[in-house]
């Protein structure tokens, strides 16, 4: 292993490589980055194949059968308040949490990227309306806003994925629009626009090969926020309604129970915690990994 | 001049808002650039010179048209560029190019070398494989291999090496004026002078027309033909190297070369010419800029700005200790 790694960095004078195979070189050296992209990857993996994996219905419980223990014998992670088998609703509820904290942050890097983007380059007039209507929605804390956008809109999963994509856009367009106003001011955008490029030319081949990397890592940061924050609503009983399974509204609904049985009601918890460990510490290999080192 | 210039430039002037406080409002005006005037003719190496801020870099934007200018106006090959339509300025700049003083910041960290220099090409319509050929083949002119180089990214390179990359572009789209913003003052002593031969050489082969700026007299006296010497936003002095170097004129000037380091011991200077830093060109000096600092300063210099008198033909000077010489009328 040793041998082949040092086989490896000798070659790289020789045979330079492409930036993207340098950064998946780094990755593949980073060991943290890789045992948590591999849990994360399990459990994006559980949440897609949860209607196939899950052992019971998610929402079929049992009188008889409430806050089993773990390690029952027909239910190994025990089950909750109504009966109802935890592990099925772990899996159920990972697919709602990660959709929940995923999509505002897709969302956000999209809308916030191209606004961004339009702002810095623009720069003016533009660049004053856009960055003082974000810093509106700045001014506020981002649990408050979102708890603020949710009751406004009511429950429910569309309105948690719009008042989250709300709170993350001001976020992006910040990182963006730094970005871009960096490297505007660089001489090798001079010199594209020395070279007559268009400003559509200009955008995509030197502005955003060097603003998108950034804003990626920004907003790969930015996952494990939302999906506490979704978690967080749903908690509040402003996210997901019930009887869905959402880690946050089964950490709500196991609440009163945290005295019958204080193992189970941790363990929606313990995934939302295992989860955006493993995110964070994906980006932060992300970024590492994407550096341009001079 | 006998053959009509390649490039003229009549009173330019920028002066760039100095803005502060909540509502963005225009406090000052550097002026960095100021009713500056010049021609260039074809095939000739015109050196700019002045210190630090003295609106060197401005005014190499300026002619490129990559900062649009206050007042004043630029002909370039008999087209006045300030005033042409989109269309044809992306055909000009073909003809006009630029080579940058910072290696770091002017080279797109993302594109490879040989992506960086075909990209003018593409931006001209060029295919692919043709762009990817001329690039290949400049960047084997200005001395760095292709086929070991060409796949590599700016922060492989050294400084010297991203220089010549940053020559290459500029050459690339085969352009008849090349201004030059202070293309070896990053570099060390020993790789400028290989970059300078390598400008020299570049300049005979392709019939090549150069603008060169520059802080530095020493490489300002080994490129140039004719020497424009500015001090705040201004000219204060122009004429060919030579006579420049032997007399010069403006007491600017004449500091400007004492205070270069010599390598004739019984030239060595006793104290610095002229101290201090120069003035704030947001609130220049009235009248001659230069007089703040200046040994023969008079109480006319405070009135107006000196106009340029003709001392000798083909040497200008800005100041009121000379007086024009007798017209010759033919």
């Amino acid at each position: 292993m040793l041998l082949v790694a040092a086989h490896e960095i000798s070659a790289i004078p020789g045979a330079p490589m492409s930036y993207w195979r340098t950064v998946a070189w780094r990755l593949a050296r980073d060991r943290a980055t890789l045992v948590a992209g591999t849990l994360l990857l399990l459990v994006m993996l559980s949440a897609l194949l949860a209607p196939w994996i899950a052992p019971y219905d998610p929402n079929a419980g049992s009188i008889r059968l409430r806050l089993a223990p773990i390690g029952s014998a027909s239910h190994v992670l025990g089950t909750d308040e109504q009966g109802r088998d935890m592990l099925s609703r772990l899996l159920w509820g990972g697919r709602m949490t990660l959709v929940a904290g995923l999509t505002p942050v897709v969302v956000a890097f999209l809308l916030g990227t191209v606004l961004g983007v339009v702002a810095g380059y623009a720069g003016g007039l533009t660049n004053t309306l856009v960055m003082r209507t974000m810093d509106v929605f700045y001014a506020f804390p981002a649990v408050l806003l979102a708890i603020a956008i949710s009751g406004a809109l009511g429950p429910g999963l569309p309105n948690t994925l719009i008042s989250l994509s709300i709170v993350f856009v001001p976020r992006v367009v910040r990182v963006a629009e730094s970005a871009t106003v960096q490297v505007k001011g660089l001489e090798y955008l001079a010199a594209a626009r020395a070279s007559g490029a268009g400003v559509w030319q200009i955008l995509r081949h030197h502005l955003l090969a060097n603003v998108l990397g950034p804003v990626l890592v920004f907003a790969s940061t930015q996952v494990s926020l939302s999906i506490i924050l979704a978690a967080g609503l749903s908690f509040l009983g402003l996210g997901v309604t019930p009887p869905a399974a959402e880690w946050g509204l089964m950490l709500n609904t196991l609440r009163q129970s945290i005295y019958v049985n204080p193992v189970v009601p941790a363990l929606p918890g313990l995934a939302i915690f295992v989860t955006s460990m493993a995110l964070n510490l994906v980006s932060d290999g992300l970024r590492d990994a994407m550096e341009i080192r001079a | 001049m006998t053959a009509a210039p390649l490039l003229s430039a009549r009173g330019l002037r920028k002066h760039f808002p100095l803005r502060g406080g909540v509502l963005q409002r225009t406090q000052a005006w550097v002026r960095a650039v100021d009713d500056v005037a010049f021609d260039v003719s074809p095939g000739e190496t015109l050196g700019i010179v002045g210190e630090s801020g003295c609106g060197k870099s401005t005014l190499a934007r300026l002619i490129l048209r990559l900062v649009e200018p206050d007042a004043g106006s630029v002909w370039f090959d008999g087209e006045d560029v300030l005033r042409v339509v989109p269309g044809r300025m992306k055909r000009l700049r073909r003809d006009m190019q630029l080579v940058f003083q910072d290696p770091y910041a002017s080279l797109n960290p993302r594109l490879t070398i040989e992506d960086a220099v075909a990209f003018s090409l593409l931006v001209h319509g060029a295919g692919r494989a043709q762009a990817r050929e001329k690039a290949s083949a400049l960047l084997d002119r200005v001395g760095l291999d292709p086929r070991l180089y060409g796949r590599r990214y700016p922060h492989e390179l050294s400084g010297g090496q991203r220089q010549r990359v940053n020559i290459a572009r500029a050459l690339v789209l085969d352009p008849k004026l090349l201004v030059l913003d202070e293309p070896v003052s990053a570099l060390d002593k020993s790789v400028q002078a290989q970059v300078l031969n390598l400008l020299l050489e570049l300049k005979t082969e392709r019939a090549l027309t150069y603008v060169f700026i520059s802080h530095d007299l020493n490489v300002i006296e080994y490129v140039s033909d004719r020497v424009l010497v500015m001090y705040l936003g201004q000219i204060v002095e122009t004429g060919s190297a030579d006579a420049l170097s032997d007399t010069p004129k403006h007491p600017y000037t004449q500091a400007l070369f004492a205070s270069a380091p010599s390598m004739d011991p019984d030239r060595r200077m006793e104290r610095p010419p002229i101290a201090g830093d120069p003035p704030n060109a947001i609130n220049p000096p009235s009248g001659c800029r230069f007089r703040t600092r200046c040994p023969f300063a008079m109480p006319r210099c405070a009135e107006a700005a000196p106009p340029p008198v003709t001392v000798a033909p083909d040497h200008d000077v800005a100041c009121y200790l000379y007086e024009a010489a007798p017209a010759v009328t033919a």
